[in-house]
């Protein structure tokens, strides 16, 4: 299976290239498309945490959060 | 104030998609550059993708800061060679992100400034992006290429496009 490609255009003759990676820049995106879920899926955990703990906090002060956003405006 | 436009060069990503586009070899003939973009990447976990710029295929001396809107909230950030947001593959089908960027005295022998504007088009109230990006790139280099690369990826999926304009002053 060919390696994933870029797109290269000269601006001085107008001639468009499709240049396929070499192995180490496969390697890096790979890298990077990896680092970059591994924050996504850190983010995401704590978006999930803020929200539970903000509707558990909700129900101890026995308002809504319609009702919060009313105190805070 | 610039009063011509011409486009120098443009693309447009077939159906296997491109992990990054880059305009090389730009003349230096022009007073200014603005590149117009119309991005759709193939990120599919996490919807949106972010839009990063190499100058002279140089990912250094970039600093930057933005104001966004985001999801009904709005904030403030410092970046470096991030410069704008666009739809992923987990947007809502068929929707493209865009936006343009400008570099003035881009042949100049200056630290070079961009100017970045994006907004996704996702057909949604909930989830979207607006961004303004300002960028500096201490080099004083002239610019003679620009590469555009998709933060997550791995490609820029088939319909994008990107326009390059040479504008000039007189």
């Amino acid at each position: 299976m060919p390696n994933p490609t870029r797109i290269e255009i000269d601006c001085s003759t107008g001639i468009e290239s499709i240049i396929e990676l070499t192995d180490a820049e496969v390697a890096e995106l790979t890298y990077q498309a990896e680092l970059a879920a591994e924050k996504k899926a850190e983010e995401d955990a704590k978006a999930a945490s803020d929200a539970t703990a903000k509707a558990a906090l909700l129900v101890k002060l026995g308002i809504t959060a319609d009702e919060a956003k009313l105190l805070l405006a | 104030m610039a009063n011509t436009y011409e486009l120098i060069s443009s693309v447009s990503v077939g159906i296997l998609g491109q992990t990054s586009i880059a305009f090389t070899s730009i003349p230096s003939t022009y007073t200014d550059l603005s590149l117009s973009f119309s991005l759709r990447g193939s990120q599919i976990g996490g919807g949106r993708d972010q839009l990063n710029i190499a100058l002279n295929g140089s990912s250094s001396n970039f600093s930057g800061t933005a104001v966004y809107g985001e999801d009904g909230g709005t904030g403030s950030g410092a970046y470096t060679t991030r410069i704008a947001y666009f739809c992923g593959d987990g947007n809502t089908a068929n929707t493209f992100g865009s936006g343009n960027l400008y570099i003035p005295n881009y042949a100049g022998s200056g630290y070079k400034s961009i100017s970045t504007n994006s907004v996704t088009e996702n057909n949604s109230s909930a989830t979207y992006d607006l961004w303004m990006y300002s960028t500096l790139w201490s080099n004083t280099a002239a610019i003679t290429s620009i590469t555009l690369t998709p933060n997550n990826g791995p490609n820029f999926m088939q319909y994008s496009s990107a326009y390059l304009y040479g504008v000039k002053n007189a």
